[in-house]
């Protein structure tokens, strides 16, 4: 085979301080009590760095810090002055793009080639999207004079850490509220980078403070009496945690949680670029997409075609460093994901699923896995139930139309479904029946800061991203 | 050409049933896939590596009306020694000129071991009688042209005959023939689709299949006279289309971008489609080209780089 030699990106350009506190109120400050964690390359496992691990009162005071910030500067200023921040960190992450991916990289594990070429263009196009809306909210139709919600918590998850960042903090600060974040423990290292890049732009003090720490730290946010509003991207588990915690308060609430999407191949497909998107849809991140198309439901006509197709095209992903320019598929981001992964995929031998990996090496250290198909799976299969989060494909058959759609709807989740066809009148019809919140048509994964993204059933409620996306940081009177 | 294949050529209406069963191509998803793979970053030795696969994959090709012998014998000597004060450098896979140059070109080359190309068919629109076509064709191999490369009837194509442009494939590739006594094999018919006429991947796609059931031994995709010329997802649905043409018909086809590949960096990602769509059994002059006539000075002046790690001017490099 034609060998590319290794293109690896320089990691010289990252400066990864050994040990970091916690941002609040526009300051490093440490943390009260005694607890640290540590982050890992999940590729390596070599530590990068040291970070506090928040307990309570270090929320409180990031919680104070936010409210005053709220009220004394943030909450009165004009919408064209925070545009102007809000333009500010847009660029700021432009011009630190290279440096942001490879530093996304260690810290995640996910190919330099996702960071650089997918999450960092997005998350300055969602600062700029969102800098848009700022000094124009009253024409969002979402009623006359709406005014923002106060102090945000947010809480993210390790996937796409940086862009779920921007998900969050762009929205909320274009919207007038200021925000306490939490990243997730694995990856803290782009969050506080930007904590950096909001000293950089000259954020008022206050106006976006992050806390690091774990489970226990974005409970003491999300309980924390003083915020009025809480925005989680993560588990279905902990988002039903969430619920329950808020349920009865006067928090606003939105959940982006789990998802186990269909991607429809019917047979008049275009086949090549249906096996890219199939590829796409769940090798995408090494499967660690909330949206992933984790099931592939194929019309039986064509079934052997495309299985043939998509073995040979999965035999040329090239697994290994995260850093190589020329990686498709990076590092399980940590030990306890890649248990889960091998627990469902044994799960799926022992159900009488047929398993089949390309013959890949597997780097000596790190967290690694193999991509996975799995073929003559029944929707009755765990594999074809719950979400694996990681690069394992379940393949299921449909003869009819009708029967795709109740196969692809027979799901506790709906975030979203891939429709694969030549026929737009299909594309429509299925589109109107499809319970998930994004339908993507001949593509998928594809993300932009004006469309609206969540989910249906256990998937979560609330929109991010577009004008939609304002609506979760607004409090609209009619008037 | 299998039973199966007699089957679908039988009629006007069996090859349009035959060409429009098959996959479509999305264009959006095929213009991403080659964007994609043109990311691909190709360093040091695969580098060096893939530059003199690349030199070595290159039809040096003068297409011009104001061609003279003398210029054919120049770019002749080049093709055997691309690099005059290096002789480590691979010669170049063929010549490629029109018919009348023919034997000058088949004089120049000698035993060099590089092959003599020749458009016919009345090159670059093909908007002649069979009869003239054929002839074209018999001419170029009686001078000795090892490979021809022929243009299709994009009238007939577009209009929906594709009966026509299959008959004509098939009555070009006869006159390849050679007889057995002469020593040489029949010439190899290299098909020219022009595609940045066909307009659409999916005609490509139709278009490769076609010429690939009528016996084309490549398919090409420009004359180079036409705008645009060989693009990488062109390229893309092409070398798709060998790749399941072998899978269905057991038989190999080569494939031969033509046209505004001007430097190294562009040959390269052309090596990174083949390698990861069609796979590495096309990765040898026998079944991939290049169709180029600026393209190998740049390639020599990478090859310089990479031994020196200093680039030289173009002034030295011959521009035969």
């Amino acid at each position: 085979m034609f060998e590319y030699a290794p293109a690896p990106e320089s990691r010289d350009i990252v400066d990864i301080r050994p040990t970091y506190g916690l941002f609040i109120n526009g300051e490093w400050v440490d943390s009260l009590g005694d607890a640290r964690d540590k982050t890992i390359n999940p590729a390596s496992e070599e530590v990068l760095a040291e970070f506090a691990h928040a307990d309570e009162a270090d929320v409180d005071r990031a919680v104070a810090a936010a409210r005053k910030a709220y009220d004394s500067v943030w909450g009165r200023l004009p919408g064209r002055e925070r545009a102007k921040y809000l333009f500010r960190i847009a660029r700021i992450v432009q011009e630190r793009a290279r440096e942001l991916a490879v530093l996304e990289s260690l810290d995640n594990g996910k190919p330099i080639r996702e960071s650089r070429d997918v999450d960092l263009p997005l998350v300055a196009a969602h600062f700029f999207y969102y800098a848009g809306w700022a000094d124009k909210l009253e024409h969002a139709g979402l009623g006359q004079a709406p005014r923002p919600l106060g102090v945000a918590a947010q809480v993210i998850p390790w996937n796409f850490p940086l862009l779920m960042l921007a998900w969050k903090i762009a929205p909320a600060l274009a919207c007038g509220n200021t925000v306490v974040l939490k990243p997730a423990e694995t990856t803290p290292l782009t969050a506080l980078a930007f904590a950096e890049i909001c000293r950089q732009a000259d954020l008022p003090p206050g106006v976006v403070n992050i806390v690091t720490g774990a489970g226990d730290t974005g409970r003491a946010l999300v309980d924390h009496p003083d915020v009025d509003k809480v925005a989680f991207t993560g588990s279905t588990e902990v988002g039903r945690l969430i619920a329950r915690s808020v349920a009865g308060t006067r928090k606003r609430v939105t959940l982006e949680l789990g998802g186990k999407a269909a991607n429809i191949v019917f047979e008049d497909a275009a086949l090549d670029q249906a096996v890219e998107g199939v590829v796409n849809g769940i090798f995408f991140n090494q499967g660690h997409v909330c949206c992933a198309g984790s099931r592939l439901l194929v019309q039986e006509s064509i079934a052997d075609e495309l299985l043939g197709a998509l073995k040979r095209r999965l035999s040329t992903l090239r697994m290994g460093d995260p850093l190589d320019k020329n990686t498709d598929i990076g590092a399980i981001n940590s030990a306890a994901q890649l248990a889960k992964i091998r627990e469902l995929s044994e799960a799926g031998e022992r159900e009488g699923a047929e398993r089949w990996s390309p013959s890949c090496p597997i780097p000596e250290k790190g967290f690694w896995f193999p991509p996975t198909l799995f073929t003559g799976v029944a929707q009755s299969h765990r594999i074809a139930r719950e979400e694996i989060f990681g690069p394992v494909l379940s393949v299921l058959t449909f003869r009819t139309p009708a029967e795709a759609v109740e196969k692809a709807n027979n799901t506790p989740y709906g975030l979203s479904a891939g429709v694969w066809t030549e026929k737009g009148s299909r594309i429509l019809w299925m589109a109107d029946r499809l319970r998930a919140g994004v339908v993507w048509a001949n593509t998928f994964n594809r993300f932009d800061p004006a469309s609206p993204f969540g989910g249906y059933k256990e998937s979560g409620y609330g929109r991010e991203g577009g004008r939609h996306g304002l609506e979760a940081y607004l409090d609209v009177r009619p008037m | 050409m299998t039973t199966s294949f007699t089957e679908v050529a039988a009629s006007n209406a069996t090859l349009r049933a035959f060409l429009h069963g098959l996959p479509g191509v999305d264009r959006v998803g095929a213009d991403q896939r080659a964007a994609m793979l043109g990311t691909r970053s190709i360093k040091t030795t695969a580098k060096a590596r893939a530059i003199d696969l690349a030199i070595s994959m290159v039809d040096l090709t003068t297409l011009e009306g104001a061609d003279t012998p003398g210029k054919v014998r120049a770019m002749c000597a080049k093709a055997v020694h691309p690099d005059p004060g290096d002789p480590s450098v691979p010669k170049v896979a063929a010549v490629c000129v029109y018919p009348d140059l023919v034997g000058r070109a088949v004089e120049a080359l000698g035993d060099s071991g590089v092959r003599v190309a020749s458009v016919a068919t009345g090159f670059p629109s093909g908007r002649t009688s069979l009869e003239v076509k054929v002839r074209d064709t018999e001419l170029a191999v009686a001078a000795g042209a090892d490979e021809i490369d022929m243009v299709i009837d994009r009238g007939a194509f577009l209009s929906g005959d594709y009966r026509k442009v299959f008959d004509e494939i098939v009555a070009v590739k006869a006159a390849c023939a050679r007889d057995a006594a002469a020593g040489k094999g029949d010439a190899h018919l290299k098909v020219i689709l022009e595609t940045g006429e066909l307009a659409t991947y999916d005609n490509v796609r139709r278009a490769s299949w076609l010429a690939m059931i009528a016996g084309a031994d490549f398919v090409k995709t420009s004359t180079g006279k036409v705008s645009p010329a060989a693009t990488l997802p062109v390229t893309l649905v092409m070398l798709e289309a060998v790749r399941d043409f072998r899978d269905r018909a057991g038989r190999m086809v080569g494939v031969k971008p033509a046209g505004g590949i001007r430097t190294t960096k562009d040959a390269v990602k052309y090596l990174v489609l083949v390698n990861e769509t069609a796979g590495e059994d096309w990765l040898t002059p026998e079944w991939f080209r290049l169709g180029a006539s600026s393209l190998l000075n740049d390639l020599l002046m990478q090859r310089g780089k990479m031994a020196t790690g200093r680039y030289s001017g173009p002034d030295y490099f011959t521009l035969d």
